[in-house]
């Protein structure tokens, strides 16, 4: 039989029928949060229920405020906002659907929580009208992010017509130094290949880095796939994979595991395989990896300087840079590390999970904040997990504001901004112009570094702190 | 869905490399219900065309008179990156803009633009500068797109013809709607699911 990368597999799988470049994927499960009401509105106007209801979960995540939620949905003070968490109960509630509402105690970032309570699987077709859906790939599953028509169809269906993607293998070998980790990778690998260069491909992470990588480093790196323009990340499931599963509530238990575990066991790509394109990236050298402009490929290890727009090559290159830097208030030349910051978030689908944490309190302990901040972990559970280690006294005692979980600074949906021209050291994945609030400055980096920043009041590389 | 066979309209010039969908719409309208009459038109591109008192931009190019009634926008690469956010079409939509032309665009928006019955055009990017020069030369021209043709032509009477997958294609020139296009095969999806979820049963 001809070798087949992971994808293949999943891909083939799932396809119930084919036309003209398209094929018609069945979706194993689908995931919904606020943002899914247009979706829901035109299901009903179409007179249809979700017809798989035990395969779509709803989640509250997006509009949640990260403080007062002791007070439930009363504590939401404003009306667009509590109406956005009340339209998703309601739908949920109309079609049947786990409801993870603003005071469940399982509630999270949909990116989280499914990976957390074993839904997110091995060998399966995930999607969610979030381009960040990409982050369960991490489990060797086929996981992409949608709009609402075709949510719409997904509720109605369980299907999707689809244009079959390429395939592109990111390999990243070598052994990481301690202070960097998958967000690192991730951001240089956007860098090297660009916003655009994956579009159209789905990626499979591979090598030597990769597999060191926790399940944690490892959703970081998929999550930001879409960063890189793909349609999906994938990572091939392994032990590491396996042990993170098992046993969480909606996993596979007894002989359906046992079945499980020898069908997943078959699903790395064969050796082989070929893909439609390949880009190498050495492990060993990545230092901790930031962003100074307003695309997430405008990035650059810590030590280096902010780049001259003249010496960049292609033309809308050299614009976006212009633009970027006037944005953002920097000067060529300068050195990253005198970039001095006004706040520091810690949280997001990207980089919100226990792991991230703790790496961000093992630098906080013993020093103190100078800019405000503050952490919204990426589930209530981690929440949970975090104050049983001790680590939410760390936070606090370093000056950091301990929230609920949601998306909080991420998109700035909740409220939770960061003000005009204020510049910040955020943990999410994308940085925009206005992404954190109209004219915020965002730079991404990972939890380490961000907590670094916060104590230090500029960029700084974490690896002076370990 | 409306279908989409020919427009001719007036076509603005939007010179942004890698424009993502916040900068179409900013998450924090996206809580906005998309109701009559102007639906999500006064979302569109909020933060460049509005200043912080709401005033309009006059430098933004949907403000300037002769582009005010733009149907179609001619960008750069990479058009809509970024978030899922389909209220990005919608608020295109609801401003009359039924196509955008540019080198390239991101995944979900492409998908998401066919599926509203909007037509996303690729064509190279110096051809993408030229109209754009074109049209900053003439304010308010026109271009016409002939969708079963598959061209643009251009204010000097150039025609560029473009590529767009044949099952696109089809489902904006008839309008199709795809809930009932994937109902269709409904026996075969009941037949896979008996099948894929008899061997994964944890799945069901
Ligand atoms: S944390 Fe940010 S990227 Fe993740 S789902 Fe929420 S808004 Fe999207």
């Amino acid at each position: 039989m001809t070798p087949r990368t992971l994808f293949d597999k999943i891909w083939q799988q799932h396809v119930i029928a084919s036309r003209e470049g398209e094929s018609l994927l069945y979706v194993d499960r689908n995931f919904v949060h606020e943002g899914a009401f247009h979706a829901f509105f035109a299901l009903a106007k179409e007179g249809r229920k979700v017809r798989r209801p035990r395969q779509t979960f709803a989640t509250a995540d997006h509009y949640v405020p990260t403080v007062g939620r002791e007070h439930g949905l009363a504590g939401v003070i404003d009306p667009e906002i509590r109406g956005m968490i009340e339209l998703l109960e309601h739908n949920a509630r109309e079609n049947g659907l786990l409801h993870l509402g603003i005071d469940d105690p399982r509630q999270g970032i949909v990116h989280v929580v499914g990976p957390e309570l074993g839904i997110t699987q091995p060998g399966l077709t995930i999607t969610c009208g979030d381009s960040h859906t990409s982050t369960h790939g991490a489990f060797g599953a086929l996981a992409f992010g949608i709009g609402a028509s075709q949510l719409k169809q997904i509720l109605a269906t369980q299907c999707l017509w689809q244009k079959k993607p390429k395939t592109l293998r990111v390999v990243v070998d070598g052994t990481l130094v301690a202070g960097v980790g998958g967000k690192d990778i991730i951001l240089a690998i956007i860098a090297k290949i660009g916003t655009a260069g994956a579009t159209g491909h789905t990626i499979e992470f591979a090598g030597s880095a990769i597999r060191a990588l926790s399940m944690e480093g490892r959703l970081t790196v998929c999550n930001m796939a879409i960063e890189a323009g793909a349609r999906a990340g994938m990572i091939a499931p392994d032990d590491t994979t396996f042990r993170y599963i098992e046993g969480r509530e909606l996993a596979p238990q007894g002989a359906d595991w046992d079945r499980a575990l020898q069908w997943w066991r078959t699903l790395p790509s064969d050796e082989g395989a070929s893909f439609d394109r390949e880009v190498h990236l050495g492990g060993s050298a990545l230092e901790p990896t930031i962003t100074w402009g307003t695309s997430p490929e405008e990035a650059l290890p810590v030590s280096a300087q902010v780049p001259a727009p003249g010496e960049m090559a292609g033309a809308d290159k050299r614009e976006h840079a212009i633009s970027a830097l006037a944005y953002m208030g920097l000067t060529p030349g300068m050195a990253l590390t005198d970039i001095v910051i006004d706040r520091a978030f810690i949280g997001t689908c990207t980089n919100g999970r226990i792991e991230d944490l703790r790496a961000a309190a093992a630098i906080l302990k013993g020093r103190k904040a100078v800019v405000p901040a503050w952490v919204s972990p990426g589930s209530s559970q981690i929440k949970r997990q975090a104050e049983a280690e001790g680590l939410d006294r760390i936070f606090t005692e370093a000056g950091f504001e301990w929230r609920a979980s949601g998306c909080s600074a991420c998109a700035a949906m909740n409220g939770d901004i960061v003000p005009a021209g204020m510049r910040c050291a955020s943990t999410s994945n994308r940085n925009f112009e206005g992404r954190q609030g109209k004219g915020a400055r965002t730079h991404l980096m990972s939890p380490a570094m961000v907590a670094a920043a916060a104590v230090t009041g500029r960029i700084t590389d974490v690896r002076t702190l370990l | 869905m409306q279908p989409f066979t020919t427009l001719t309209a007036v076509a603005a010039p939007l010179a942004i490399a890698n424009c993502d969908t916040d900068k179409v719409i900013p998450a924090r309208l996206l809580r906005k219900l998309r109701a009559p009459p102007h639906g999500y038109a006064p979302y569109l591109f909020y933060d460049m065309r509005f200043d912080a008192q709401g005033g309009e931009r006059p430098e933004f190019v949907l403000n300037q008179p002769a582009y005010r009634n733009a149907g179609i926008i001619v960008a750069d690469v990479n058009f809509g990156c970024g978030s899922s956010r389909e209220g990005a079409v919608y608020a295109m939509m609801d401003h009359g803009i039924r196509s955008v032309i540019a080198p390239s665009f991101g995944d979900i928006h492409y998908a998401n633009e066919i599926q509203n019955g909007m037509l996303p055009v690729i064509l190279p990017e110096d051809t993408c500068r030229k109209l754009r020069e074109q049209l900053h030369a003439k304010p308010g021209a026109e271009l016409s797109i002939d969708l079963e043709a598959q061209t643009v032509t251009d204010p000097a009477g150039e025609s560029h013809r473009f590529q767009i997958d044949a099952i696109y294609k089809e489902r904006l020139l008839k309008g199709l709607d795809e809930v009932g296009l994937v109902l269709e095969h409904l026996p075969e999806i009941e037949a896979f699911e008996k099948k894929h979820h008899s061997e994964h049963g944890w799945l069901a």
